[in-house]
Order: C-alpha cells, then sequence, then structure tokens
C-alpha cells in the first residue's frame, strides 16, 4: 500500500482479478454489441493487463482524451443518438474499457467495480430470464470478492475471497427479499421512458407485408401462456385471433380506419353455439394495444374492449407481462355485415395481378355458390404443386400473380394474402385475420404455450346465411401446420418445412418433460418474480392480512421484517464461539486476573512459563500452583491431543487458586 | 482512505462525544469507543444504489429492484462486518526506546486479538507517524512500531492514537482512539565536540587519544559493561573466575567531571548539545565520568545505564540560566 497523496495503491492481482471478471459480466451482452465496440473493449482490457505485467506503460492524457472522444463519435455515428437503451448500454461498455487504462489507485478500482455492478442492471434491460438472472448473482459475488480482495493486505487465494463474498451475499438475502417484496411500487414509470426501451419486444403488426411474419416464425420466444378451466382445445380450435386486415395494395395488407374510434361501443353480435371456455392468458409484453384471446371471444378483461372485428383491444400497448382472464365460444360465426364492412371487405387496388383477376372471374362464371368457390381455390392449393416453405423466393411486383402461378413457395401470409385477394376479385367479402395458431401442451404446469413461431395468418369470407366464416388456406397446403407445430431449429432455406413429429424414443421424451419442466418454472419465475408489482403486492399483502389497510402499515411491516433480518444476522455475526480453546484461554485468563490482584500482571511479552517463574520467585508460597497451572494451560493449548479430562484439572486448579 | 470526509467528521464525533480519549498502557476497544461512517465509496456506492432504484422503478423492472436491494443490504451488512473486525481488539504500549532529537522516535504498540477471528487491515495512526496496517490473526497479537520524527530534546508522548479499519468492503469505515500514555525519551542532538576549560580537561584533552594502557596499574575491580574489552583480565577468565577489569591510576584519580560550568559561554541547548556528545565520547573511550548540570548532579561512572542517566539527565533538563 501506498498512502502518499491520500490515495492508497492495490495490488496488481486484483485488476487482474477485476478483468477477468469484467469480461465475465460484458460477456452475456456482447451479441447486441457492434463489432468495432468489442475489438475496441478487448484491446483495452489487454492494454491494462500489460499494464499489470509491467510489459505496457499508461497512455498520456492527451491519448487518453483523444481515444475517448473517438469511441464516443463512433457510438454516436453507430446509434445516431446518445439517448436510449441500446447506445446506454454501449456507452457504459465503452467508459468502462477506456477506464481501464487510467487505473492507478484504489479510487479508480473501486469506480470500476461500481461500473460492473450497473452493467448488471442495464443487462436486466434486455433480459430477465431465470438463467440471467443465475448468471448476474454469481457476477455480483465475483464483483464483490474483488471489492474484498482490494481491502485486504495481502494476497488471497480465489477460492477463500470468493467463500467470503458468498458468504456475505447468502446473509444479505432475507434483509434484501424482505424489501424486494414489501418496497411499494408504483404503476407506469417516474419520467419518460426512450424509444427504444421497448424495441426488443416482438409480436404481430397490425399490417402485414411480405417477410414479416417468417421473421417472427424464427423467434421461439413466448407469446403467452394460457390455462384453461376446462379441457384443453384440439389444436384445430386454437386459433389465437390478433389483428384483423381489410386493406390491400395487391402485396400488403393494413387493418386499416377500422381502428379508429369505433362507431359504437357494445360488443359485435355473433351467434352463440356450442360450449363456452374458460381460460387465463399470462401474456408477454409485445408493445402492441391488443390482446390475443381464442376465436371468438365473448367477455373482456378490464380496461379492454371488443372491436367490431373481434379483436380485443387495450388503451395502451402492453409493456409488462399481463394476466388476464377470457371466455370464448370456440363454435361461434360472427353475424353481422355492415354496409361499409362489406364494402371494405371487397376492396381491391385498381389495377395489378392481372392474372389472378381472370382466374377469380372464370370461378365465378363457372360457380355460382361462394362456398363452391372457396372449395374450388382450396383444391387448387391442395392439387397444385405449392410448398410450404419459411424462406420463399422474393416477389418484386404482382405478387399474387407470381406467388399463384410461378414460384408457388411461401408460407402462411403467402397463401392467406393470395386467397383473399381471389375471394375478392370473385367478389366474396373476405378479410385477412392475423395470430397465432396452436400451441404446445405443458402436461407438468397444464397449461398452452404459444410463441412466436406459433404467429400465423388465415382468413375469413362471408357467406350469406353462414356469417363469417374461417378458411385457412395454408392448411390445404400443409395440414400439419394446424396440427402440429413448426420446428424452426431444423429448418434451412428454400426447404421444404419439417414439422415436428413426437419422437417415441424416452430419451425424446425425457428431453420434452425436461423443457416443459423449465418452461413450469420460467412460467412461475414470470408470475411471481419478474411481474412481481403493485398489482402483485397488493394481492400479497391482501393474503397476509394487511389488504387495504393504509401504507403506514406496509411500512410497519416492512421495517419491522427488515429489523428481524438485522437481528439474525447480528446474531449470527456477534455470537461468542464457545469452542474448547476459548474456554482454556478463559480460564487462564481467570488465573491471570487473579495475580493481577495482588499486583503482579502479566506481561505482553511474557510466555505462560516465563510469567509462572516471575510469580514463582516472588511467591514462593504459590509457586506449585503457579507452575502446574502453567503447565497444564500449555498443554491443553498447545499439545497435540488436549484432553476433556484436563479440561477440568484445569478448571479445578484455577477455581481453588487463592494466591 | 476518506481523508477529507474524515477531516470533517472526526474532529466533530471528537467533540460531541469525547472529552477524554481512554488512556492506561492496555485498553480494550469496546462498543463506546468504535465509531463508525461510511467512506467517500461508500458515499458513492449510495449513489449508484439512489441511481439504480429511481431506474428500476421506472423501468419496473422486479431483477433491477432485487440486484438494487441485494447490493444495499450488501452495503448494510458490511457495516456490521467492519465493526466486528475492530471490536474488542485490545491495544497495548510496547517499548518506546530513547533517541536522539533529529532522529525517529520508534513506539511498539502491541494489537492484541482475543477472539477466534482473524482481523483484517487494521490501521495504526498517531500524529506525525506514518499510518501502519497489519492483519491481527486470532488468538495471537500484532505489533507495529510507529515511527514519529523526534525534533526537540526532551519527553516526546505519542498521544493519541486512531485504530481503524475499512474491511472488509471498504464502504465503511469503523475507527477508536485510544493514549497509551507512551513516552520516548530524546536526547539532545549530539553537538561538536568541545574541551572542558579546566586543567583536569585540559590533562584530560592530552591523553584523550592515548590508550589507558600508558598509566600505571593499580589492580582489579569486578568488571561493569562498558568496560573495554583491552582491561578485560582474560587470564582470570580462563581460570573460570568472574569477568575482571583492570584498574589504572588515570581511570582512578582522573574521572572525568562533564561540568555545565566548564563549557565556553554557548547557550542552554548548545551546551546540552555539546555534553551529550562528550557523554558519547566518554562512554565510547570506556572512562569513568561524572556529570553536573545546574540542580543536577550524576556521580562518576561507566556503563550503558549509566550513560542513559546521564543523556535522560540532559533530555530532560529545564532552567539553567545563563
Amino acid at each position: 500500500m501506498n498512502p502518499a497523496n491520500g490515495e492508497t495503491g492495490f495490488r496488481p492481482e486484483v485488476l487482474r482479478r477485476l478483468l477477468a471478471v469484467l469480461g465475465l459480466v460484458v460477456a452475456p451482452q456482447l451479441p447486441a454489441l457492434p463489432a468495432w465496440l468489442i475489438v475496441v473493449s478487448l484491446a483495452l482490457g489487454a492494454w491494462c493487463y500489460l499494464i499489470t505485467r509491467r510489459l505496457f506503460r499508461m497512455p498520456p492524457l492527451w491519448l487518453r482524451i483523444l481515444l475517448s472522444a473517438l469511441v464516443l463519435m463512433a457510438v454516436y455515428a453507430q446509434y445516431g443518438t446518445l439517448l436510449g437503451r441500446d447506445v446506454g448500454a454501449a456507452l457504459l461498455i465503452a467508459m468502462l474499457a477506456l477506464k481501464l487504462i487510467e487505473i492507478k489507485t484504489a479510487r479508480d478500482i473501486y469506480i470500476t467495480v461500481f461500473l460492473g455492478y450497473f452493467l448488471i442492471i442495464i443487462g436486466f434491460l434486455f433480459t430477465q430470464n431465470l438463467w440471467m438472472a443465475g448468471y448476474m448473482l454469481v457476477m455480483v459475488t465475483l464483483l464483490t470478492a474483488v471489492l474484498n480482495d482490494l481491502n485486504r493486505t495481502r494476497v488471497t487465494d480465489v477460492f477463500t475471497n470468493l467463500r467470503f463474498a458468498a458468504t456475505l451475499l447468502l446473509r444479505a438475502l432475507p434483509l434484501a427479499l424482505v424489501v424486494f417484496v414489501l418496497f411499494p411500487r408504483i404503476s407506469g414509470p417516474l419520467w419518460g421512458l426512450p424509444k427504444d426501451a421497448y424495441s426488443g419486444m416482438i409480436g404481430l403488426d397490425n399490417q402485414m407485408a411480405p417477410g414479416q411474419i417468417s421473421e417472427l416464425i424464427q423467434s421461439d420466444a413466448v407469446a403467452f401462456r394460457a390455462s384453461f378451466d376446462g379441457p384443453i382445445p384440439p389444436p384445430r380450435q386454437r386459433y389465437w385471433r390478433g389483428p384483423v386486415l381489410w386493406d390491400t395494395d395487391g402485396s400488403a395488407w393494413r387493418a386499416g380506419p377500422l381502428w379508429d374510434p369505433l362507431p359504437r361501443n357494445e360488443p359485435p353480435s355473433f351467434d352463440h353455439a356450442g360450449k363456452a371456455m374458460r381460460y387465463t392468458v399470462t401474456m408477454e409484453p409485445d408493445n402492441r394495444p391488443w390482446l390475443y384471446a381464442l376465436d371468438l371471444v365473448a367477455s373482456t378483461p378490464a380496461d379492454a374492449r371488443i372491436a367490431p372485428d373481434f379483436l380485443l383491444l387495450r388503451p395502451a400497448p402492453l409493456r409488462e407481462r399481463l394476466r388476464y382472464a377470457v371466455t370464448s365460444y370456440p363454435d361461434a360465426v360472427a353475424n353481422h355485415l355492415s354496409r361499409l364492412e362489406r364494402q371494405r371487405a371487397l376492396q381491391l387496388p385498381a389495377g395489378g395481378n392481372p392474372q389472378a383477376r381472370a382466374l377469380a372471374r372464370q370461378w365465378r362464371r363457372e360457380f355460382h355458390d361462394p362456398a363452391a368457390i372457396v372449395q374450388q381455390a382450396l383444391r387448387m392449393f391442395r392439387n397444385e404443386p405449392f410448398v410450404y416453405t419459411l424462406h420463399p423466393p422474393p416477389i418484386a411486383r404482382d405478387f399474387v400473380d407470381n406467388f399463384l402461378f410461378h414460384t408457388r413457395r411461401g408460407f402462411c401470409e403467402h397463401y392467406a394474402a393470395s386467397f383473399t385477394f381471389l375471394m375478392r376479385a370473385a367478389g366474396i367479402p373476405a378479410r385477412v385475420v392475423t395470430g397465432y395458431q396452436g400451441g404446445e401442451l405443458n402436461p407438468i404446469g397444464n397449461y398452452l404455450i404459444v410463441r412466436q413461431r406459433d404467429a400465423h395468418a388465415w382468413s375469413e369470407v362471408w357467406l350469406d346465411g353462414r356469417g363469417w366464416t374461417r378458411v385457412d388456406p395454408t392448411a390445404a397446403v400443409a395440414p400439419e401446420r394446424i396440427e402440429l407445430s413448426i420446428d424452426n431449429r431444423q429448418e434451412t432455406a428454400g426447404d421444404a418445412v419439417r414439422f415436428e413429429v413426437p419422437h417415441a424414443a424416452w430419451l425424446a421424451a425425457l428431453w420434452r418433460d425436461t423443457l416443459f419442466g423449465w418452461d413450469a418454472l420460467n412460467n412461475k419465475w414470470n408470475q411471481w418474480v419478474l411481474s412481481y408489482g403493485m398489482e402483485r403486492q397488493a394481492d400479497l399483502l391482501g393474503w397476509l392480512n394487511f389488504g387495504g389497510l393504509a401504507w403506514q402499515n406496509t411500512a410497519i411491516l416492512l421495517l419491522t421484517l427488515a429489523g428481524a433480518a438485522m437481528v439474525g444476522i447480528v446474531i449470527l455475526l456477534f455470537k461468542r464461539e464457545r469452542r474448547s480453546e476459548d474456554i482454556i484461554v478463559r480460564m487462564y485468563q481467570d488465573f491471570c486476573r487473579k495475580l493481577a490482584r495482588r499486583g503482579l500482571s502479566r506481561r505482553p511479552y511474557e510466555g505462560p512459563t516465563a510469567f509462572a517463574e516471575r510469580v514463582a520467585t516472588q511467591r514462593p508460597d504459590v509457586a506449585g500452583q503457579v507452575r502446574n497451572i502453567a503447565k497444564l494451560y500449555s498443554t491443553l493449548r498447545y499439545g497435540l491431543h488436549p484432553s476433556p479430562a484436563g479440561l477440568d484439572v484445569l478448571r479445578r486448579a484455577v477455581r481453588h487458586f487463592r494466591p | 482512505m476518506n481523508r477529507r470526509l474524515a477531516a470533517i467528521a472526526e474532529p466533530l464525533i471528537f467533540k460531541l462525544f469525547h472529552h477524554n480519549i481512554p488512556r492506561g498502557h492496555s485498553l480494550s476497544l469496546e462498543r463506546r469507543r468504535i465509531y463508525a461512517l461510511p467512506t467517500r465509496y461508500g458515499v458513492l456506492f449510495a449513489a449508484m444504489l439512489l441511481v439504480m432504484l429511481l431506474g428500476s422503478i421506472n423501468y419496473n423492472n422486479s431483477l433491477g429492484f432485487m440486484l438494487t436491494f441485494l447490493l444495499a443490504s450488501v452495503g448494510i451488512i458490511s457495516i456490521l462486518y467492519t465493526y466486528r473486525n475492530i471490536a474488542h481488539l485490545q491495544v497495548r504500549s510496547g517499548k518506546a526506546p530513547a533517541t536522539f532529537a533529529g532522529q525517529e522516535a520508534h513506539f511498539a504498540v502491541h494489537l492484541h486479538n482475543p477472539e477466534s477471528l482473524l482481523r483484517y487491515a487494521m490501521q495504526v495512526e498517531a500524529a506525525g507517524a506514518e499510518p501502519r496496517i497489519v492483519d491481527i490473526p486470532a488468538n495471537d497479537g500484532s505489533t507495529v512500531v510507529l515511527a514519529v520524527a523526534a525534533r526537540r530534546r526532551g519527553r516526546l508522548s505519542l498521544g493519541k492514537i486512531t485504530l481503524s479499519s475499512a474491511y472488509p468492503l471498504g464502504l465503511v469505515r469503523a475507527w477508536a482512539y485510544v493514549n497509551l500514555d507512551m513516552h520516548c525519551i530524546v536526547y539532545p542532538q549530539p553537538g561538536p565536540y568541545l574541551p572542558l576549560v579546566t586543567d583536569a580537561s585540559l590533562h584530560q584533552g592530552d591523553r584523550a587519544g592515548s590508550a589507558m594502557g600508558s598509566d600505571d596499574f593499580l589492580g582489579f575491580r569486578a568488571y561493569l559493561p562498558g568496560d573495554s574489552l583491552r582491561h578485560i583480565n582474560w587470564k582470570a577468565l580462563a581460570r573460570d573466575l568472574p569477568l575482571l577489569t583492570k584498574k589504572f591510576t588515570s581511570s582512578e584519580t582522573q574521572d572525568l567531571c562533564l561540568d555545565w560550568s566548564l563549557l565556553p559561554a554557548l547557550d542552554n541547548e548548545t551546551r546540552l548539545r555539546v555534553l551529550c556528545r562528550l557523554v558519547l565520547e566518554a562512554q565510547r573511550g570506556g572512562q569513568v565520568y561524572g556529570l553536573r548540570l545546574p540542580g543536577v548532579e550524576i556521580a562518576p561512572a561507566h556503563g550503558v545505564q549509566h550513560q542513559h542517566r546521564c543523556l535522560k539527565a540532559l533530555a530532560l533538563f529545564e532552567g539553567g540560566g545563563t
């Protein structure tokens, strides 16, 4: 240590350990960072390492300033802004890397460790899953171990250090949990969030441009989970309704102006048919203002409403995980078509796609019944060589023509869009419905997991006398798509999609069970940890009979429990260890105290034997006793095998000692 | 560590609670004597936690909350660890050997750890001394030596000692003051060699360089520590007799008396410094010498103890008029 100019130095291996830990802390964020920043950070880290090895010198001030300015400009050039979550994380990592090459004193180490803690919390803005939580807990332990290492005077082995930090964290955990549960939560942000705060959230949009859904289908991310009060519906009934698309320019489809203030507020009418299904959906935030429910939804969760095309609308985009209960009638059919709706359901662009229009006109001449036209279209998809693939060849213009008559490779959005186009061209009111189809049953939690890869698009046609009828042209091409889930892991570009087929092998079953168990755990984690907010807190306090009471009671409860946790730790830390060695020492101290009262106090440098000899010369009357006690003490304390019987002998000798 | 903060806080606490620092040669650091305050890193840590908390509230980020509260708990519990690291430590005074003005006085301070818990990074500080940092093993002790510049002759007190530690995380510093009543005798700085202005001293001056052996042999006396090896009766030692020193006429008849009044006209401090030099020279030359100061008279003798008596008299001399 070098206390010159008020700053303490540090041992170089502390910095080397810190470097390694920081590398691990940054690691999960690497994929999101621009490549140049990774390279620069690694180079600066290596530079720092070489400084600790005295192979390299610390850069002069002008160079550090120049480097900082360059990095700052590069970050700005990369992101086009300096405000926001993504650029914030990149800036923090850049700052940390630049800090590494100017670490001189213990103060710099503290600052770097604190930046490391900060980096962890920034990471939580991106991912909060169980893996990340566990990994980051380890990182917190490692950083704390570095802080402890910095405060030691000599080299300690990593293991001792880590054990210390882990113990400290373990002891801090009860207090942290109490505060976590009882710290008052508020709803909504304190100030505006940066625009990119939710950029990581994915989901379906209220428009469909070619290629959009195929990106979603690549993702295994969970869209929502649903647990049913009754039996879980079969796959062919699992159509989770999302935005309904009305307007088209021939290739892209949009929801159109029905989004704007609805003409009426009462729910749209439909023919009740079949049994109701009651279920609860836990939806992942997707930053979009609608919810998903099975066709056709009849009841709304709080503050949502049902649009005329049966979409569940929320007043604000969903930015936190939400649980909602809904009721649906799977066999119901919407039976209302306004004049305006009919007009919009027949709308087509003025020109383009002549072949498709010609085909539709021909069908219309051949069949008078709209239902027969629908059957004819499905027959075409089934019999012609159409291929279901997630990597269709790109189509530049006349999307429907090119798809129907040339490429014939595509997935749900191609089929739904082309089919709807054909129907409209044939004079049948039709619309595209987007949403999710299917879902995987988790037998452990007994709920359905619907993932982004279950994103789907289908059609609805208006048949007089029957109402809006669902037609899924994809099912005509690839019926397995409806019965099974897409296995996007096995998919390679341009190939036809293979669908997940359940394996009979017990190993596969075991693997599946493990995955289901893991998902069930994640579900609990999501519900009880990540979405622990104002509502859950209120539920919990209510359950503890604190609900409905004033916040003062929560404060009292918080302080009481936190106090109890603290008392527990104090007891743990300050309990006097009653080990035999201490007992021996205490007995010897009693002996010394008795002598001290007679003016014979042991000097700090005197060993027990030397002290005994001095006492023996000054008080020959007790010489024998004193020598005996000194001998007993030495044997018990420093001997190889101190016997419990010896302890009693010493105790008796000290008790009867009256100088 | 947290000089600036401590510089503000310590005198304040000192005034508020502590009119008298515990004094004694052996003291135990008990609850009432231990203070604790966050270091500036602790303050920075708290500020970071506040920012983390605001961020967590804003983003409603559960793991953010969890991390913030976990780190806050770690910070709070580290106060207990810091306190435990210093509590019940025993401090005892050690040796403080005499030194000369212009050199360093060394005060040994024993730190005894009566518990089976290693005490880490204990810093021992006193005014004017470079701080020392030691670990104190369980049920054992460590000794630190505080070096204080001895500027003036006399009795140098160590005064207030500050024991402090910010272990384990450096976020909180606990400290205690003790006064071990330690003193160190500071001899005058040896001055120039000046002869005494008497016949005896002139005579002495003549033979200052000559060996004692030129004088007539008188007999033997018992050996005293500090006697020249050349005057030891080695033959007697070889016959298993106790150590004897040969006596010579000059060393017996002409006891050197280092007299304050026999020095040329000088100011008091210079006189003391010259006398200090003369004592050292006389001791080195194996002479028997005495010291006479106004109001102080030390009979002629020889040896390390005697030298200490003489130098101590010089160190503590007060008054003397002109």
